[in-house]
């Protein structure tokens, strides 16, 4: 997710180094046109919507971003969906990485069919996703579990469609990690929790990091697999999106767009947290 | 003895990794595993670490039996042909990792830490992270590594596989010259027979899950108990139903020499100041003979000639055996 940029190693030309000027670009025609192209599909499809989206937000100055965003039953939302996100982010990121560690490291008969079945929470469209869950925690649930249409529904929610992220970013990295590492480790006296720790948990940052920066956004974001869950009921079990949505079909674009503008705010907030921990973490050991 | 192998086995599945291993290996020694890839040399060096479990046998460290003691508890130093290098730590912190885990104070760590540094010569390479220091620095790293929690054995694991030939000569002798310098009880594997002859105090042929022979490479180079050995310390030929060293055939043009066998020239290839002369006896044998290009010159060998081959006085020789009966350990 990130690259770290080393010091270089000095020259080890003797005399003074000739002074070259680095150019602030390396482009060619082609990689122009490139550039060119990814900026123009980049700005269509998400800076200018985002642009237009802060600029509806601001035009209606401080106050009309900020009375929006202050409404009781708004801030409640904001409040749910947030707390709810981060929560269900922290469970994982402790099981995902636990579940990509059981695929790479354990076999097992069905692990085939585990590594598929990971992937239904991508593959489902959110709305089935509801039904799947309303069905099994839904009023007369078979689980004995009804959490229908109270808060618990929402974390629910999130934790099914947000299952793969962590899962899916650190399955690779897990792959390529060289066991020979853990048994230097082993060799120099690390217990195993030690070796995860000092050894493997750094190695994993980045893919956790990301993962779980991605299980953020889409919790925060997420809307299809909550409306039949949790019922939206105000100061309980109503989310932003929804929030944003009644607030569309008021005609009151100027509160969706303030609403809107805060969660984009939260979650880029999230994603550079994340990346400062990663880095962190990466460095450790 | 530093190291006490005794009936060691070790089967995957169908396959036997290793079968009746007997070894003693002396304290302070510097001893080469040698044996061809998948002979199981690696397996018996796993195994004295403690990262694999032997199914039957024991191994016995510094008269203290380790069969089940885990790998943290052996105290052993472990290089890995592949450096197995800590890539987010800088390299003093790389070497500094066992004593940190063994809680030694800081200033304790810093200090033993430089030592090892310097005798590896890598004091200026101190903050580096491994993936800025080459192949030979990388693993002159690990073995500070190792070295640092002082351990009763190194083991080390093909270390100059991964390396380039000249790097490889180049740590080759100065492995040789820190164990000189350390004196620690060391192992280590590889397939390279011009490498063992040159590092070790003493050779263990490894083949096939079985200990071959053990000696002094001039043991083994002049005394092979067998045609494997032989054939795997250097080239090999055939002459008069012996096995012996191409370059330890005399040859004359005459049948002068009691036992000299006739054979005519086949081939004569010529590789810098080596002759090598491929000749078919009358008997129908192979024989490839060795010389100087001088002495070839002297004797006319060209193809098509006539010459008359002995062994050479001393020169060693094993019975050839073309279906080798496994008879057990030879040591």
């Amino acid at each position: 997710m990130s690259v770290q940029l080393e010091p270089r190693p000095p020259s080890l030309t003797v005399g003074p180094a000739p002074r070259r000027r680095t150019p602030s670009h390396n482009l060619t025609r082609t990689s122009g046109i490139g550039l060119g192209l990814t900026m123009t599909w980049f700005s269509l499809l998400v800076l200018i919507p985002l642009a237009a989206v802060v600029a509806t937000a601001a035009a209606g100055g401080p106050d009309g971003f900020g009375r929006p965003v202050t409404n009781e039953q708004t801030a409640a939302a904001i409040r749910i969906t947030v707390l709810a996100a981060f929560s269900v982010t922290l469970v994982n990121v402790v099981m995902g990485t636990m579940i990509a560690w059981v695929l790479v490291r354990d076999r097992f008969p069905g692990k085939a069919l585990l590594e598929l079945v990971i992937d239904v929470p991508f593959a489902l469209p959110t709305i089935v996703a509801g039904l799947v869950l309303l069905s099994l925690y839904g009023n007369d649930s078979p689980l004995g579990l009804e959490l229908a249409n109270t808060g618990w529904s929402i974390y629910l929610a999130f934790l099914f469609v947000t299952l793969p992220f962590v899962v899916r970013m650190v399955q690779p990295v897990l792959e390529e990690l060289d066991q020979e590492v853990e048994e230097a480790a082993a060799s120099l006296g690390a217990s195993r929790l030690t070796t995860f720790r000092r050894i493997v948990l750094p190695a994993l940052a980045p893919a956790i990091a990301a993962g779980a920066a991605l299980s953020f956004a889409r919790a925060v974001g997420e809307y299809g697999s909550l409306v039949l869950l949790s019922g939206n009921l105000p100061f309980e079990s109503e989310v932003t999106s929804v929030r944003i949505l009644s607030a569309i079909e008021n005609d009151n674009r100027a509160t969706a767009a303030a609403i809107a503008t805060l969660l984009l705010v939260i979650s880029l907030l999230v994603i550079v947290v994340l990346d400062v921990v990663q880095r962190r973490v990466a460095r450790r050991g | 003895m530093s190291i006490d192998i005794t009936g060691v086995s070790k089967r995957y599945g169908h396959f036997v990794a290793l079968e009746g291993i007997d070894l003693s290996l002396p304290r302070g020694q510097l001893t080469a595993l040698l044996g061809p890839s998948g002979g199981g040399k690696t397996t018996l060096l796993r195994i004295i670490a403690g990262l694999e479990t032997p199914d039957t046998g024991s191994v016995v460290i510094e008269g203290k039996d380790a069969t089940r003691l885990p790998v943290q508890k052996r105290n052993v130093g472990f290089v890995f042909q592949h450096y197995a290098a800590f890539k987010h730590l800088s390299v003093a912190r790389n070497v500094a990792f066992g004593l940190e885990i063994r809680k030694k104070p800081e200033d304790e760590v810093r200090a033993k830490v430089e030592e090892l540094l310097a005798l590896v010569h890598l004091s200026q390479f101190a903050d580096r992270l491994p993936s800025q220091l080459s192949g030979g620095q990388r693993q002159r790293m690990a073995l500070a590594r190792a070295l640092a929690i002082e351990p009763t054995v190194l083991l080390l694991d093909e270390p100059f596989g991964a390396l380039d030939a000249k790097v490889r000569k180049e740590l080759r002798d100065w492995l040789r010259r820190l164990h000189d310098e350390v004196h620690v009880t060391t192992v280590f594997v590889t397939h390279d027979q011009e490498e063992a002859l040159e590092v070790a105090d003493e050779i263990v042929v490894v083949n096939q899950g079985r200990v071959e022979q053990v000696g002094t490479p001039d043991q083994l180079y002049d005394d092979p108990a067998n045609d494997f050995v032989m054939g795997f310390l250097g080239e090999t030929t055939t002459l008069g139903g012996v096995v012996l060293r191409p370059h330890d055939i005399e040859v004359d043009r005459g049948p002068g020499r009691a036992g000299a066998q006739e054979a005519v020239v086949v081939r004569v290839l010529r590789v810098g100041f080596e002759v090598r002369v491929s000749a078919e006896t009358t008997a129908g044998e192979q024989v490839t003979v060795s010389m100087t290009r001088t002495h070839a010159k002297a004797l006319h060998v060209d193809e098509g000639a006539t010459l008359w081959l002995c062994p050479a006085v001393g020169a060693a020789t094993v019975p050839s055996m073309p279906f080798r009966l496994r008879d057990g350990v030879v040591a």
